[in-house]
């Protein structure tokens, strides 16, 4: 099977969605480059030249530059939506979201719900999040926790190029508002990504190890990380079982339980600030359900509660890494043994 | 001295594998081993499985560690008389380890044939050919769900002699996901209009399950296309089939849910590697194969029950003819290969389930082997 970057698979499903249904169109700042200008058109395909290759293919009309106003371009796409369009607008830092959140959660999130279903919204948002990229404290947040607590948002979190494009076909597919998150450190990372279109279901949990001594449920590009640490771990014989929700709402509740019974321990692993994230959702949801199953308390693996720091050295220690992971499971692997 | 002293390699299963994952080691260091003892389990993408020990000796060094991933080729372990000094074992697998990497860097190690596609009846249909040879090439048509790698230990074998050719039909693999009815006609015809894109005449056709009664359907439509059949547990032989089975793989999406039905296909169930359960799971996921797996269910096994009949069929065959079946088939049960013409010889597999030639690939190579000198 052909492997692809992460950029390329997302390109593949917009593509792809777009030649299978003339409803799609992709909207943003830059996503082509040069809109009512002399020069190369194309030239851009957005920040990071993933939505590169849309606009020749599919024109102008298709494939929108918007003014560098988020609340006008999403307020603008949760409106296209909801005339039967399927937009997927490109919010280019997550961190920006503070302009159009009330376009995102006191509109799209609600007309389903307020029009008794008889509205709906099939708006994708793509965005980029995470740090690591030496961008500072403004364009290096992640926040996917915020959009998970907002009703009637649905929120994906691929972690590998395999994911994303099934993951983001299905977000087109679907007739709810979908964020969906894009770590900007993995754009380069491959995987065998299948020419034909798939789309892979929400609310499904991914299982990427099988083990019998600790549960690590981690997300996005902390996957990948809680997988070379489950490796790690193994060479030392404790064996992890690894999860990775794919999507935070709808969260699959019975895979995180149904692991974590089985080893009777977790690690909870999310790039995000400690308080009020999917750790503590995690976690909590552990302890309230399954709390008679468990060997040892929950640990959760987090950000620090600060802000990404610019100064390269700290910002390596902020990011929740495979040392920490290790050391969390070692924790909770030695609790209540003598 | 370092005559005595013997590799033991990453063996290479079939023609995809390009590494393997020791999974377990079965001996320790120090322990004297028979050739063909199991020494260790091996993870691929499509199998997991025993490793015979190709030697006997005394393992002097477990060099490979466990959980570990190495191409085809690497250094597992080393042999060597107890005399042996260990600073002499140290140096053997130094130099070894040096002169795999070379060979790695310089791409010695060679790369796996690639499937290709070509246009037949108005199909896209993708096949991997391998090897030449005189005399009709050999043709293989995998089963319900499964695609082109099921012969990935059977392909390079007959490879050595012949032209052979495995692809996927229609609604399969690397194939068009759309079929119309979906019916054992249109697949045997999808199979037809390929042999004539491909420019062959006359072929000798060895199907697994839906695939053996794709083969059967082509030959006796289509006569003079099959110079000889081999099925292995062919469906169209009698009523019953596992319908748990076919609604397990359409419905479960999970590899939790999902093993225990592919589990059904095999005598022993850890031959089922996750992986293989994962490239089910992403099979499934492409547009159009749950409707175009439906579609040939609701024709061929339409409410748990085999639709196809062939059985009656035998006697028109004007082509040699041999049934390969797995007495532990838990999916087409062994029993449909009884009460046939005398003409079409039968064997049955001990320990083996539906996966015949996968679960007794050497057999059953010898099997087919035997029908191309035949024809």
């Amino acid at each position: 099977m052909p492997k692809k970057s992460f950029r390329q698979a997302i390109n593949e499903a917009l593509r792809q969605e777009m030649e299978r249904d003339p409803t799609v169109i992709v909207m943003g700042e830059d996503v082509a480059g040069g809109m009512g200008a002399p020069g190369e058109d194309d030239a851009w395909g957005g920040p990071l030249g993933v939505t590169k290759g849309l606009m020749p293919l599919f024109g102008r009309e298709r494939v929108l530059d918007t003014p560098i106003s988020e609340s006008a371009f999403v307020g603008a796409a949760v409106g296209a939506a909801t005339t039967g369009l399927r937009p997927v607008a490109e919010l280019m830092f997550v961190d920006f979201m503070g302009v159009c959140f009330d376009q995102i959660f006191n509109q799209a999130a609600k007309f389903r719900y307020m029009f008794g279903g008889k509205a709906t919204t099939p708006l994708v948002i793509r965005t980029m999040y995470g740090a690591g990229f030496r961008a500072a404290s403004q364009h290096s947040q992640c926040l996917y926790n915020l959009f998970t607590h907002i009703p009637g948002l649905k929120v994906a979190v691929p972690s590998n190029a395999y994911e994303a494009k099934g993951l983001l076909t299905q977000a087109i597919r679907d007739d709810d508002p979908v964020i969906f998150f894009e770590h900007k450190a993995m754009y380069d990372d491959e995987a065998e990504v299948p020419d034909e279109p798939y789309a892979i279901a929400f609310g499904e949990a991914n299982v990427t190890r099988e083990g019998e001594d600790v549960t690590i449920i981690a997300l996005g590009r902390m996957v990948n990380f809680a997988n070379a640490a489950a490796d790690r771990l193994a060479a030392e014989g404790i064996s992890c079982t690894v999860v990775d929700p794919r999507t935070t709402s709808p969260l699959d509740r019975d895979t995180i339980l149904e692991t974590v019974e089985e080893t009777g321990r977790a690690v909870v692993v999310d790039e995000a600030h400690p308080r009020c994230s999917m750790a503590t959702d995690i976690a909590a949801l552990i302890g309230q359900e399954i709390f008679d199953s468990l060997e040892a308390p929950v640990r959760m693996v987090t950000a620090p509660h600060a802000p990404v720091p610019f100064s390269p050295a700290l910002e390596d220690m902020y990011i929740p890494g495979v040392d920490r992971i290790v050391e969390a499971v070692r924790q909770v692997h030695g609790h209540g043994r003598r | 001295m370092s005559g005595e002293i013997q590799p033991i390699v990453m063996p290479k299963w079939g023609l995809a594998m390009q590494e393997g994952m020791l999974a377990e080691w079965l001996v320790e260091e120090g322990a004297t081993i028979d050739k063909g003892q199991e020494i260790a389990e091996i993870e691929t993408s499509k199998i997991a499985n025993v490793f015979e020990s190709p030697a006997a000796g005394v393992l002097r060094r477990r060099v490979a560690e466990e959980g570990q991933t190495l191409p085809v080729g690497a250094l597992l372990a080393v042999l060597a008389p107890a005399t042996v000094e260990e600073e002499a074992i140290d140096r053997f697998v130094a130099a070894f380890q040096e002169r795999f990497a070379e060979a790695l860097a310089a791409g010695a190690a060679q790369a796996a044939p690639e499937p290709r596609t070509v246009e037949a009846g108005g199909r896209r249909i993708r096949y991997l050919e391998v090897g030449e040879g005189a005399g009709p090439p050999v043709v293989f048509i995998h089963g319900f769900g499964g695609d082109l790698s099921s012969w990935t230990l059977n392909q390079e074998a007959l490879s050595e002699t012949r032209r052979t050719i495995a692809l996927d039909l229609p609604g399969h693999g690397g194939s068009d996901k759309s079929v119309a009815t979906g019916s054992l006609a249109e697949l045997a015809e999808a199979v037809a209009d390929f042999l004539e894109a491909m420019e062959i005449p006359r072929a000798h056709l060895v199907g697994h399950s839906l695939g053996g009664a794709v083969a059967l359907e082509l030959a006796l439509e289509r006569p003079g296309k099959a110079a000889g059949l081999t099925l292995v547990a062919p469906a169209g032989f009698g009523e019953e089939i596992a319908s748990a089975y076919l609604e397990g793989f359409l419905q479960e999406k999970r590899v939790k849910k999902l093993r225990p039905v592919l589990e059904m296909l095999v005598h022993d169930p850890a031959t089922i590697s996750r992986e293989m359960v994962e490239e089910v799971l992403r099979y499934k996921r492409l547009d159009g194969v749950v409707e175009a797996l439906s579609r040939i269910r609701e024709s061929c096994f339409a409410e748990g029950r085999q639709r196809i009949e062939l059985r009656s069929r035998l006697g028109e065959l004007a082509v040699p003819v041999q049934i390969l079946w797995g007495r532990e088939d838990r999916i087409l049960p062994v029993r449909q290969a009884e009460g046939l013409p005398e003409d079409v010889p039968v064997t049955v597999f001990e320990a083996c389930g539906h996966l015949a030639h996968m679960e007794k690939a050497a057999e059953c190579n010898t099997r087919i082997a035997a029908m191309l000198e035949r024809a």
